[in-house]
């Protein structure tokens, strides 16, 4: 990924609604660069203003003030016809595909090429092409509400890529999805990302989508942006609290029993993936309580965390602090309210 | 009880009556799709908002809608002059059918289109259409089988109105249920106007229906 040049920037852009109990702000001075060809993440909960901020980089949305810059022009202050060919560089992906009603797959692809100016029969031909670079050249003739969710999506992708973009925005792509068919998604938005060096613009409330396939996330939180960085930085060291709230979805972790403690152990690649908290446990010949996980093998390599529950006994501790620290591996105190 | 003259009058009145129907029914829809779009479009959350444009052409409509048909049709007979020469017959039934069937049809345009979900809209916008290939293009396509439900309500109201021109020689199936059935007292006859109209109602609304069913592909 270059991290040389920004693709898409955004200087002090504000977003107000006015609404009935006076002005609502959903964008509150956003300083953003998004750099060309990589995978950026804008996650944060419902609310937090991530799909106003997604289409305020196509102005589908108006800022209400500052500045947005893609591959070097400024779109805020483009009069509108201009605007719209600007757009075309810029394809969009939603939750709910949005695809036409009344068009087949092909149909459907063909529609931006059409309304560019291509006669029906080349934009049929290309669409045919764009079909199978997603792989439903098989459903071609089919109406949307004769596909599945996933072959939706897919289409819909076929259909952003038809203009030949520099950036593709997606809001929520894979949130109505199941587990399968979202994976399937990310691997082809990683695929495409790859081959055709598309940026892309991930939105998602997901922290495990974002963790999937993006290089550098924001985290958005009551209208700014809370935190920015690599996906393994945010990941191993949130610092803000909505980045540890989206990390750990709390709750759902068991009650520690009294006078325990709890560590964070942070996987951030350096271990190899290996069973060390098997071994941990056979070293100390103590037990220890795993209260979350969530770890991926990443080419070998374990990425993720852990929050476990160490017993009392300051020997022990310190033999099983060791042992982690031999093995490379971050380990910190958290406290152990936060796990009940 | 019913001559063969009168059935003779009754056959040419069927072919009237079909004849104002759906001469109205295409000038209607020739301004009321329009109307509608342009009402759709420049709505405050539309795709190419228009204040005084929107509140106008919903002003223009609504006042049109409110004057009941009887009276339209007397209002309107210098216009009706003006155009086809005569204040009778059904090519001057056919003033005052579109005028009064235009802002309904308008409406029901208007709420068609209203239905067509706003991802859709909001998706080609991001590909950079422009209002215009957004109605042509996608309103209008992704309305087609609410459009088609429509305009079978139209048809079979622009039907009663044509019979209400009967009262001022207007022509049609109307014309003999009052000239037999209101100035003679005549029964018959006029039963049999009120079955043939019933009839006709019924073919056009379930051919409409039919026809929307089958357009639309997200049944399937």
């Amino acid at each position: 990924m270059g991290a040389e040049e920004p693709i898409i920037s955004l200087e002090n852009v504000e977003k107000t609604y006015s609404g009935r109990q006076g002005d609502i702000t959903a964008l509150d001075k956003i300083n953003l660069s998004i750099m060309r060809g990589e995978i950026f993440g804008i996650i944060g909960l419902s609310g937090a203003g991530k799909s106003t901020l997604v289409r305020c980089m196509n102005l589908l949305e108006r800022p209400t003030s500052g500045k947005v810059w893609i591959d070097g022009r400024e779109l805020t202050g483009m009069p509108g016809g201009q605007l719209r060919r600007e757009r075309r560089k810029i394809s969009m992906i939603f939750q709910q595909f949005n695809l036409l009603q009344q068009r087949t797959a092909l149909e459907n692809v063909a529609f931006p090429l059409q309304i560019s100016g291509l006669p029906k029969r080349a934009a049929a031909e290309q669409a045919k092409g764009l079909l199978q670079t997603v792989g439903l050249e098989a459903r071609a003739h089919a109406y949307p509400a004769q596909l599945s969710g996933g072959q939706q999506q897919r289409v819909a992708i076929a259909r952003a890529l038809a203009t030949e973009p520099k950036v593709l925005l997606c809001d929520e792509a894979t949130s109505a999805l199941d587990p399968t068919m979202t994976r399937s998604i990310l691997h082809l938005l990683r695929d495409i990302n790859r081959q055709l060096g598309i940026t892309i613009v991930m939105i998602t409330h997901e922290m495990a989508v974002a963790e999937e396939i993006c290089q550098r996330i924001a985290v958005l939180d009551q209208s700014q942006v809370a935190e920015l960085g690599t996906v393994r930085e945010v990941f191993a060291h949130p610092k803000s609290d909505i980045a540890k709230r989206l990390l750990f979805p709390g709750g759902n972790a068991p009650r520690p029993s009294a006078g325990n403690r709890c560590y964070r152990i942070v996987f951030d690649g350096s271990s190899s993936y290996e069973p060390v908290v098997a071994d941990l446990i056979l070293r100390c010949k103590t037990p220890v309580n795993i209260l979350f996980a969530d770890m991926q093998n990443l080419d070998g390599q374990a990425v993720g965390q852990m929050i476990v529950q160490v017993p009392d006994g300051a020997d022990t501790r310190r033999n099983m602090l060791d042992f982690l620290g031999q093995r490379g591996l971050q380990v910190e105190e958290v406290p152990a309210d936060d796990w009940i | 009880m019913i001559g063969s003259e009168l059935w003779g009058l009754i056959g040419i009145s069927v072919l009237e009556t079909l004849y104002m129907t759906l001469l109205s029914t295409f000038f209607a829809y020739l301004i009321g799709l329009p109307l509608g779009l342009a009402l759709v479009a420049t709505a405050p959350r539309g795709i190419r908002p228009a204040k005084w444009l929107n509140r106008s052409l919903g002003f223009l409509v609504n006042v049109l809608r409110s004057v009941p048909f009887l009276i339209l049709l007397v209002l309107v007979m210098p216009i009706t002059r003006a155009i086809v020469g005569t204040t009778i017959g059904t090519n001057a039934t056919v003033v005052p059918l579109v005028l009064a069937a235009a802002p309904f049809v308008a409406r029901m345009v208007e709420s068609s289109i209203q239905e067509v979900g706003s991802g859709v809209i909001e998706a080609a916008q991001s590909m950079g259409a422009s209002p215009m290939q957004i109605i042509c293009k996608v309103l209008v396509p992704e309305a087609k089988p609410s459009l088609m439900v429509g305009s079978a309500i139209a048809v079979t109201t622009i039907l009663g109105y044509s019979a209400m021109a009967g009262f001022v020689g207007g022509g049609g199936l109307g014309t003999i249920a009052i000239n037999y059935g209101y100035h003679r007292g005549e029964t018959p006859p006029m039963l049999v106007t009120v079955v043939i109209l019933v009839l006709l109602v019924q073919f056009f609304q379930e051919c409409g229906m039919g026809l929307a069913k089958k357009l639309d592909k997200r049944n399937r």
